[in-house]
């Protein structure tokens, strides 16, 4: 079995008496796009913000690169290389297209409490904010303010963000919701050009980028795990098709 | 210059301009009031502008930078820039401890935290009175010489001491907006949680703004006492605290010309509403209705608007 990348054991989230997560037992190979599917409801943005610590786990444990990672901060899981998206497009929308690739490739820098000096110097990431532009097919929109972007390409601007940071392991909250057909196409292309040397985790509702980009899915419904596999065994398995379907078709 | 754009430099230039004929047409005294406000109104103006929150308790850095100033001048016979400067330390020390109990908190929650931090500084004001004189405040603060060498007595040579450091303020603010710093406190008052999952510790931003705004409104109260030559308990108390945001909306939220337009009505007020009495309050009142109706952006801020400017 390939290392894991990210490990969790019982993992669980109630909100005042409704179990949201339950005993969510994850494990992401490294190197490998693990997809998490689910009907509505069923807890997938919570497992995501359960692994990125916006959310505190009511119990279990996480594991990222062999390391306990279940009491850190939000921003500390960040700077170890484990990065999010949101769900609904999260964008800095009075920053510039580039600006906002910006943000993330200035975090680096470290010492980013420097008031007194002259934001001139973040020019230097001007080239590779460009190319991350390029990438996601935003080449034309890098000086139009974020907020004025339509909606499908403040989805492509988010995922240029997060990849700007070069992360180990990137969780990716539906990439492709509410894009066209040819946006969801350059996307898919995308995440199978930037996963060399990476792992993902992604939230996703389309099933062909389900189907043509992972290795593995786990299916959540109502908090727990319903079963896990490849494609073939989680699309054959009768008690998934009743969770999406309904009873009729099992 | 400084990166400022082609209508702030003009602005700036404006501002100079102004800045150098003001003691020869209006009272120097006022003109440096306006400027002493105005640094105070620049700093609220970055915590209400760049991090979106309302502090109610900014006179107790105020208050203190001046106390501290006053204190340190009249009864250690310091200079007068030693004694702004150490104005500007508390204000950042206190900035520090009041930042840190509340900075975590949002809007109302803020506001009440803040306000309720600057009433212990009230009390402690009226309690300590070897060092604040209590009722009486701290009189004859005198001016003395800077660095020891040039006699401030008069008040065209205090002017030039006040008009650098509101240059000075200016440019400061400006920077620190347009820093690399202030471009990811942009971000964070953009889209917070976004910050925070690209690895951004979003409370210590704000802390840091949260001081700089203090420090800002200590310079400010320094530089007031030593104009003045005298400190009062007014100066640390909630309407002054209420003041300054006025100030800041009249203005414009966010906008870098905003807090000294701000700052400008309001003194003006002050003077020119005096003979009236109690009917100042009224008055003032009705102007700020009347503002806060006609320009919402405040005055600074429906300008830009109008001119599809940052200014
Ligand atoms: N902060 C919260 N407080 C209370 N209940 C919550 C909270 N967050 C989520 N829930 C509930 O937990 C359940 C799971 O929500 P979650 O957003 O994780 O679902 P999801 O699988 O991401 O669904 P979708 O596909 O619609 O995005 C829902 O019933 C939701 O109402
Ligand atoms: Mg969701």
């Amino acid at each position: 079995m390939a290392e894991a990348i990210l490990e969790t054991a019982g993992l669980s989230k109630v909100f005042g008496g409704f179990s949201a997560v339950s005993d969510v037992k994850l494990r992401i190979e490294t190197n490998s796009i693990h997809a998490l599917i689910g009907p509505n409801g069923a807890g997938k943005t919570t497992c995501f913000n359960l692994l990125t610590k916006f959310l505190q786990p009511s119990a279990g444990t996480i594991h990222f690169q062999g390391e306990d990672i279940t009491r850190l901060k939000p921003a500390d899981i960040a700077r170890r290389g484990l990065v999010r998206s949101f769900q609904i497009s999260a964008v800095f929308g009075h920053l510039t297209a580039a600006e906002n690739i910006r943000i993330a490739l200035q975090r680096k820098r470290g010492r980013s409490f420097d008031f007194w000096r002259s934001d001139a110097v973040l020019r230097r990431y001007n080239d590779r904010a460009h190319e991350l532009l390029f990438d996601v097919g935003l080449a034309d929109a890098a000086a139009t303010p974020a907020a004025e972007l339509s909606y499908g390409r403040k989805r492509a601007l988010e995922i240029a963000t997060t990849l700007a940071l070069d992360p180990v392991l990137m969780l990716l909250d539906e990439p492709t919701a509410g894009m066209t057909e040819a946006d969801v196409l350059r996307i898919v292309a995308l995440i199978g050009r930037i996963r060399a040397g990476r792992s993902i985790l992604m939230v996703e509702h389309n099933l062909s980028v389900v189907s043509g980009l992972s290795d593995r899915i786990t299916v959540l419904t109502r908090g727990r795990i319903l079963a896990e596999g490849d494609y073939q065994t989680v699309a054959n398995n009768r008690d998934v098709i009743t969770a999406y379907l309904g009873t009729d078709y099992a | 210059m400084f990166g400022l754009t082609r209508h702030q430099l003009l602005g700036f230039a404006v501002l100079v301009v102004v800045v150098i004929a003001a003691p020869f047409v209006l009272y120097p005294i006022v003109v440096m009031q306006v400027m002493c406000y105005a640094i105070f109104a620049m700093g609220t103006n970055l915590l209400m502008g760049s991090v979106g929150l309302l502090s109610l308790g900014q006179a107790a850095y105020f208050g203190l930078g001046g106390y501290v100033a006053g204190y340190l001048v009249e009864s250690l016979g310091l200079t007068p820039e030693v004694g702004i400067i150490a104005g500007a330390l508390a204000g950042a020390a206190l900035g520090t401890v009041f930042g840190w109990l509340s900075i975590r908190r949002q809007t109302i929650y803020f506001a009440m935290i803040t306000l309720a931090l600057a009433q212990i500084i009230y009390f402690f004001a009226v309690q300590l009175t070897d060092f604040t004189g209590g009722e009486n405040g701290i009189q004859g603060i005198p001016r003395g010489k800077l660095f020891d060498v040039f006699p401030l007595t008069r008040d065209l040579a205090i002017y030039v001491v006040v008009a650098v450091i509101f240059l000075a303020a200016f440019l400061f603010v400006y920077r620190v907006v347009h820093s690399p710093f202030g471009q990811v406190v942009k971000a964070i008052r953009d889209n917070e949680p976004r910050a925070i999952s690209l690895g951004y510790k979003a409370t210590n931003y704000k802390w840091v703004i949260f001081i700089l705004a203090a420090t800002l409104a200590g310079i400010a109260g320094g530089t007031k006492a030593m104009v003045m030559g005298i400190q009062t308990l007014s100066d640390v108390g909630t309407s002054v605290s209420g003041l300054v945001v006025l100030m800041v909306l009249l203005g414009g939220i966010g906008t870098i010309f905003g807090p000294i337009i701000g700052a400008l009505i309001v003194v003006a007020m002050q003077y020119y509403l005096a003979p009236f009495g109690a009917w100042v309050v009224v008055i003032q009142g009705a102007i700020f209705m009347i503002c806060v109706l006609v320009f919402r952006r405040g005055i600074i801020g429906e300008l830009a608007y109008r001119l599809r400017a940052e200014l």
